[in-house]
């Protein structure tokens, strides 16, 4: 396969502070709350849209490119 | 942990920011450094400073050069800095209170020269720092701590008010509209001459809780559902923009750059040794 970039979601919980604004907005309802933090709870359903990441007060929530070596 | 951006503009060890959960103000910063980083400026060219207020610890938090001075005082020292090294880029980071009320002065008289900085404003329309006082922007009739009946201010309309001080670049983003706001902050920095975008950001804790606005979920809804842009207000009658919020460029002309001008100045004095 050739050499391409794919973005995943990744959380940091210790800067969460649980505004839950992510999880409002999230177009797919991929992200929810659990426990007052962020929490992927449809990984599946993400379209990388990136709107969590732009919006995330506290930068806790983010697309992470990885390479994809297969 | 955290993002490239992140990594790249802030100081980690800093972080967790201060700011409270919902603060729009973390969206804020993150547009500014995206902004940035749209641009591809040379970091060591960029200066970040700040006043006093809750919008002014962004200068703590942005790994650039950076000053955090006096209440007020921001588009002061940034005015020294541009002057001493017009080449920079000074971007000003400051809230209602520290731009319109102590340095209202500083405002208006930067943009009088047309001095080429770039001012963000945070604006949360009330205090927060020190306990949700009203501040030059916080609506007619809305509660502070200072205001319990109600505010009898009127309010500034930051851009205008720079618009009509000389500022050759005027607009208004906000927390919700992040990629809208983060082009804006990218068209202010480009600009030659003195820019300001008004960044409306929300504050639940003391702005949203005295008004019961809801939390940041709900004030950022508001956002979404009340903020018209620009080119579309200019087709709507007054009466149909009573209560909304304008967002985008306001306004754009060129005018003569005040450093600029001061060069011209010192070479017809005979010049000076750089």
């Amino acid at each position: 396969m050739e050499n391409k970039t794919k973005k995943t979601l990744a959380v940091n919980t210790a800067w969460c502070k649980g505004c839950g604004i992510c999880a409002a907005f999230c177009p797919q309802g991929v992200l929810e709350l659990k426990k007052q933090k962020v929490f992927v709870a449809k990984p599946e359903k993400c379209v990388t849209c990136g709107l969590c990441e732009m919006r995330c007060p506290d930068y806790a929530v983010w697309l992470e490119e990885e390479k994809d070596d297969d | 942990m955290a993002s490239r951006l992140i990594e790249t503009y802030m100081r980690q060890e800093h972080l967790p920011h201060i700011w409270c959960g919902g603060c729009g103000h973390g969206i804020l910063m993150r547009d500014v450094a995206q902004a940035i980083d749209n641009l591809k400026l040379n970091p060591k060219d960029v200066v970040i400073v700040s006043g006093i207020g809750c919008s002014s610890r962004a200068a703590g938090y942005m790994n650039f050069d950076t000053i955090h001075t006096t209440h007020g005082r921001a588009i002061a020292f940034a005015t020294g800095i541009k002057m001493a090294k017009p080449r920079l880029k000074v971007i000003v980071v400051t809230g209602d209170g520290d731009a319109t009320a102590i340095g209202g002065n500083h405002l208006i008289h930067a943009a009088r020269r047309n001095i080429d900085l770039t001012v963000v404003v945070f604006n949360n329309s009330i205090y927060g720092m020190t306990g949700g006082q009203f501040s030059p922007t916080t609506p007619t009739g809305d509660m502070a701590t200072t205001a319990p009946y109600g505010s009898i201010d009127p309010n500034f309309d930051i851009p205008r008010l720079a618009e009509a001080a000389g500022a050759t670049y005027t607009a208004r983003g906000t927390a919700y509209h992040a990629a809208q706001t983060i082009r804006l902050i990218e068209n202010a920095i480009l600009h030659e001459g003195f820019s300001l975008v008004e960044c409306i950001s929300v504050c639940p804790t003391y702005y949203g809780r005295k008004n019961h606005k809801g939390g940041a979920v709900e004030m950022m809804k508001w956002q979404r559902d009340n903020a018209v842009p620009a080119a579309k207000a200019k087709t709507l009658r007054p009466e149909e923009l009573a209560g909304k919020l304008v967002y985008g460029e306001l306004s754009c002309c060129e005018r003569p750059e005040y450093t600029q001008e001061y060069q011209k100045i010192i070479e017809k004095a005979g010049g000076a040794e750089r």
